[in-house]
């Protein structure tokens, strides 16, 4: 297959890497002379520099053969637009575009951008097939702070559903920041009754997550109500 | 006609203060605060005092859009420094908010040809310098040089 890779950041360089380790046939766009400089020394002819929103940049590319096209850029916009263009103008049949603010993901659907990733998306679905339920994930770690956040999902028989926030029993060192409820994120207060399937994200010092874990899981693992 | 203008920039804050004098309602959006002393200049009074509204957000933003009423403009213009940004959100008007006349400013001949093309109105600078400059330089006068054959009238 010949696959253009637009962005040659993290997630590109090592994309395009792979996807030659496959034995596809890649090009590897980079709108940043420093950034194309480094990366060309490894890939070499497989990387290209240009201003893939541009449609010469895509045409010299060969842009017209290609059988996929994939936007990593960082730049939400950018890859919204090489992906349209890619597919309404050169016909392009696959096309794969990286959210980058999850925030943008309704505007990638509006135009029509399918697939689109985020790798908050990525993270969630990797919670739902490995760890179907009351898993805890990890989203960032800030080192030197010495802070994480987690993102927990409420199975049914969650130990917390149908409490108030309030009454948790928060481990010392964490602090639960927001609550995702059908698709709207909010800061919970003490009045904040938690229901099945939200999705809570907790700030915490690292070392706490078997306990917010145990908080969180089935009634009965923690100190889930008596009724529960 | 109420009109909502993304990017106030030069362009943008000169035709906001057009469309205001005509006596249209208009309401800007920029993600500088600062941008909004641009609206004022040459303005006998405040950009609020004489009708004209102010938000400060970016245009990829749903709620800043709201919040500048694009759930009620007749026309929605896209003039941020930023091609992709404007053939964006000008998309986001068009298609979510449904705005009757949705204008994009595209520096980009080509995107701005192929986008018209799919049925957006697009306004490229680029392409108007270029006429311009191309029919200066033909409508101006050449140096009196023979042709080949040696007669000054070849050369015209």
């Amino acid at each position: 297959m010949y696959i253009i890779v637009v962005g040659a950041g993290k997630v590109g360089w090592n994309l395009a890497r792979e996807l030659l380790e496959k034995n596809h046939e890649v090009t590897l766009i980079e709108s940043n002379r420093r950034r194309y400089l480094t990366v060309e020394q490894e890939l070499e002819h497989n990387v290209t520099y240009g201003d893939a929103s541009e449609l010469w940049v895509l045409e010299r590319a060969g842009i017209q053969r290609a059988d996929m096209v994939i936007a990593v850029t960082g730049d939400d916009e950018d890859n919204m637009l090489i992906c349209q263009v890619a597919r309404e103008k050169y016909e392009v049949e696959r096309i794969i575009a990286r959210v980058n603010n999850p925030r943008n993901k309704s505007h990638f659907d509006l135009l029509g951008i399918k697939p689109s990733v985020s790798a908050t998306d990525l993270i969630l679905r990797l919670l739902e097939h490995e760890v179907p339920e009351y898993g805890l994930v990890h989203l960032l770690d800030l080192q030197e702070e010495q802070l994480e956040i987690i993102e927990m999902l409420l199975g049914k028989d969650s130990g917390v559903t149908g409490r108030r926030v309030g009454d948790l029993e928060m481990p010392e060192g964490s602090l639960l920041i927001s609550v995702l409820r059908s698709g709207k994120g909010f800061v919970p207060g003490p009045d904040t009754v938690l229901e099945e399937g939200d999705e809570v994200l907790a700030v915490l010092d690292p070392g706490h997550e078997e306990q917010l874990k145990t908080l969180f899981g089935p009634a009965g693992n923690g100190d889930g109500p008596d009724d529960g | 006609m109420f009109v909502l203008i993304v990017g106030c920039g030069r362009v943008g804050s000169s035709l906001a203060r057009a469309m205001l004098s005509q006596g249209h309602e208009v309401s800007c959006l920029d993600e500088d605060p600062e941008s909004h002393a641009r609206l004022e200049v040459g303005l006998d009074g405040g950009w609020e005092d004489l009708g004209g509204q102010f938000t400060v957000g970016a245009g990829l933003e749903t709620e800043a859009l709201e919040a500048a009423g694009i759930e009620r403009a007749d026309a929605f213009i896209a003039s941020t420094d930023g091609d992709n940004t404007n053939i964006v959100i000008a998309q986001i008007a068009q298609r979510r908010y449904e705005v009757p006349t949705v204008i994009a400013r595209i520096l980009d001949p080509l995107r701005a040809e192929w986008y018209e093309r799919q049925g957006m109105h697009t306004v490229c600078p680029t392409r108007v310098a270029i006429d311009m400059l191309e029919s200066a330089v033909l409508q101006g006068s050449t140096r009196e040089t023979p042709g080949p054959s040696g007669d000054p009238a070849e050369a015209a």
